[in-house]
């Protein structure tokens, strides 16, 4: 699904590298999860791969499918299947979250060459969504993001997900600012949408959002590098001994 | 230094007497007669704009005091229909002569419509009290001298009496089919005690422009008005609002602009009655060879009344936006309440916005706030959209749009405020394809 080779990233407007060489692969129907003390990389790597401006590729490749993310427009990338999920969601004051959802779907399925779906099809899609993800209409007809908790924003980035049925999710810190219901909530939603056609990123601090969400692979990533790969004991070993003990055994 | 200045007065005044020699003699019959002969002395006395004139220095007037108006190219694309969808009693000039054909008849409950034209025929008329007056109220402190030339020579308009609540809006359509005209218009319309009334104005209305339009609103009465600009590049304009309100009156106007080479709306307001309520509001979109000036001026004279100016544009490729606001609130005037915004999305880094954002406060127990900003696209916005698949010109537009909604929504009618919407939007679209 995902392939990542040897992947280097420095910032484009100054002299700091901060991917050194990343080599990943997510396969369709699995769930990887990134950990990694602050500053390693992991938010950085979901914005390259997702096409944020201000990095430079400088070494490698990221191909989705087979597709060269790296040459693609943010968009090019979305109607190819990728999503992030961000950390810190976007307050756009004036955009109906429900116009912005909808605009969204119909321009990936504009991309991809599909039908547009109506008005009243999309209400009847949206409301079902929502109703799992316990997102009120009010929710839906206020601006995205703007006067939204932090819950909220994380249920509507997962609400955009459900919506927009990616084939490769990028979570990047979905747990940061969650209380134990809303992390219970949003997993649900995660893991509603598991299945043998989608691949899944979760970048998290914390092993907690990983007892919701079970990964497969559990990576640590330290210094721009994966430093460490192993199952989901990893992650139980992280949390029980922090990140030094394992950056010492891989230095 | 005493030179210079002699050289800009006489300069005003070579170009004022050339624009009075090209229109001719005023009308001196009917009871229009006295108004258009002071109004002319008001011209004479103050001169036509000049560029060295305090409200004229972020646009030029010269192409709208030139004895003749510069060929405008007619506007060959298809422009959205507005305000079809609304139950109307809709007016049409083209090239600023009326199209009786084209026309409703002007039969509405609780209004009398007329035409300038044919009402100042008579020696007596209603409208004699106003033709001219508030536009003369509104020369001090600043002087607006296209208007009183619009008072001198305009030989037709509507005059529109209000005595009940109208149950449809009057639209006024302005067309254009002629590269060269150079059109006036002035309209009058009084709003009895506790009379509402919608007034609403599209079209592009001539290759030159010049319009008044007083509205004396009485106590408890109110007033609506929802204008469209055309799309027509070519056109220049310069159009004028005098409101006079009294006591628990309500003025609301809002005015969307897009495109137009040169567009100069000045809008006087005098809150004369205590806890009036006077909202001006524009949108502009401006594309290139663009240029768009709202200079609005509201004086608080009464007590308790509320002010509110929200105007947005968004200026791309070299377009030019211009802002000049004023509050003034006189002695006495306490409990005022004043509120001002003027901002401006800047697509590109060819565009300018300019702003003039003024209060003058005489009463000490007032509420009074102004702002004025400058930016361009949201880029961290842009990207989310975008990282959801929205493609970053629908995603700029969807942006621009929500910038421009703030001045949309202070339309109260949502039917008006859809058919705005609606019109912005196809623009936008257009533009994309």
């Amino acid at each position: 699904m995902l392939t990542i080779k040897n992947l280097h990233v420095k910032l484009e407007d100054e002299d700091k590298q901060i991917l050194k060489g990343v080599d990943l692969t997510v396969e369709a129907g699995k769930v990887h999860a990134i950990m990694g003390p602050n500053g390693s990389g992991k938010s950085t790597l979901s914005y390259v791969l997702s096409g944020r401006e201000g990095y430079e590729v400088t070494d490698g490749s990221a191909e989705l499918e087979g597709l060269d993310l790296l040459d693609m427009d943010p968009e090019e990338r979305a109607a190819a299947g990728l999503f992030l999920a961000f950390q810190y969601p976007v307050e756009i004051p004036g955009v109906g979250n429900m116009t912005f959802l909808r605009t969204a779907l119909n321009a990936q399925r504009k991309a991809r060459g599909e039908d547009e779906m109506s008005a009243a099809d999309f209400l009847k899609f949206i409301r079902e969504k929502a109703k799992t993800l316990k997102i009120d209409a009010d929710m839906l007809k206020r601006p995205v993001n703007v006067g939204f908790s932090g819950g909220e924003k994380k249920r509507n980035e997962i609400l955009q997900m459900a919506v927009l049925q990616p084939r490769m999710c990028i979570l990047d810190e979905t747990d940061s600012g969650l209380d134990v219901d809303a992390m219970k909530l949003v997993s649900d939603g995660v893991n509603a949408l598991r299945d043998a056609g989608r691949g899944f990123l979760v970048i998290t601090h914390y092993q907690r959002l990983l007892d919701h969400i079970r990964p497969d692979v559990v990576h640590i990533m330290a210094g721009g590098r994966i430093v460490k790969t192993g199952g989901p004991e990893l992650a139980l070993e992280v949390e029980k001994n922090g990140y030094a003990d394992l950056m010492a055994e891989s230095a | 230094m005493a030179i210079a200045r002699q050289t800009h007065a006489q300069q005003k005044q070579d170009a004022t007497a050339a624009r009075l020699e090209a229109l001719g003699p005023i009308s001196d019959t009917g009871w229009t007669a006295a108004a258009r002969a002071s109004a002319l002395d008001r011209v004479v006395q103050s001169g036509l704009p000049h560029a060295r004139d305090e409200y004229w220095k972020f646009t030029r007037p010269e192409a709208l005091t030139a004895p003749e108006p510069s060929e405008a190219a007619l506007f060959a694309a298809e422009e959205t229909p507005i305000f079809q969808k609304i139950d109307r009693v809709r007016l049409v000039f083209v090239d600023g002569v009326f199209d009786a054909d084209a026309s409703d008849a002007p039969d509405l409950a609780g209004v009398r419509i007329e035409r300038l034209a044919k009402a100042a025929e008579a020696d007596i008329h209603w409208a004699k009290s106003l033709y001219g007056t508030l536009e003369a109220n509104g020369q001090a402190p600043v002087s607006r001298p296209l208007a009183a030339l619009n008072t001198a020579f305009a030989d037709d308009g509507v005059l529109i009496h209000v005595t009940g609540k109208a149950d449809r809006p009057v639209s006024i359509a302005y067309e254009r089919r002629d590269g060269t005209a150079d059109a006036m218009l002035h309209h009058v319309i009084k709003l009895d005690p506790g009379a509402d009334f919608t007034l609403l104005e599209n079209g592009p209305a001539a290759a030159r422009f010049n319009k008044v339009m007083e509205v004396d609103i009485a106590d408890g009465a109110a007033f609506h008005h929802v204008r469209a600009q055309g799309r027509d590049h070519e056109r220049q304009a310069a159009t004028h609002i005098f409101a006079r309100l009294g006591q628990e009156s309500v003025f609301k106007s809002f005015t969307l602009t897009a495109n137009g080479r040169l567009t100069r709306n000045d809008c006087v307001i005098d809150l004369t009655g205590d806890d009036a309520v006077a909202h001006v509001a524009g949108a502009c979109v401006g594309d290139g060879d663009f240029h768009h000036d709202d200079t609005v001026f509201v004086t608080h004279d009464a007590v308790n009344c509320e002010s509110r100016q929200v105007f947005k544009k968004v200026l791309r490729n070299g377009a030019t936006g211009v802002f000049q606001g004023k509050i003034l609130v006189r002695e006495g005037a306490q409990k005022t309440d004043g509120y001002q915004i003027s901002q401006s999305l800047l697509l590109d880094g060819d565009s300018q916005f300019l702003a003039k954002p003024e209060l003058e406060i005489y009463a000490d127990d007032v509420a009074c706030s102004h702002g004025s900003t400058s930016g361009a696209i949201d880029e961290e916005a842009l990207f989310y959209l975008r990282s959801r698949g929205v493609p970053e010109d629908r995603a700029t537009d969807l942006l621009t749009l929500a910038f421009l909604a703030e001045a949309v929504q202070e339309i109260e009618d949502e039917a008006l405020a859809g058919e705005i919407l609606t019109r912005l939007e196809a623009w936008l679209e257009r533009r994309r394809a």
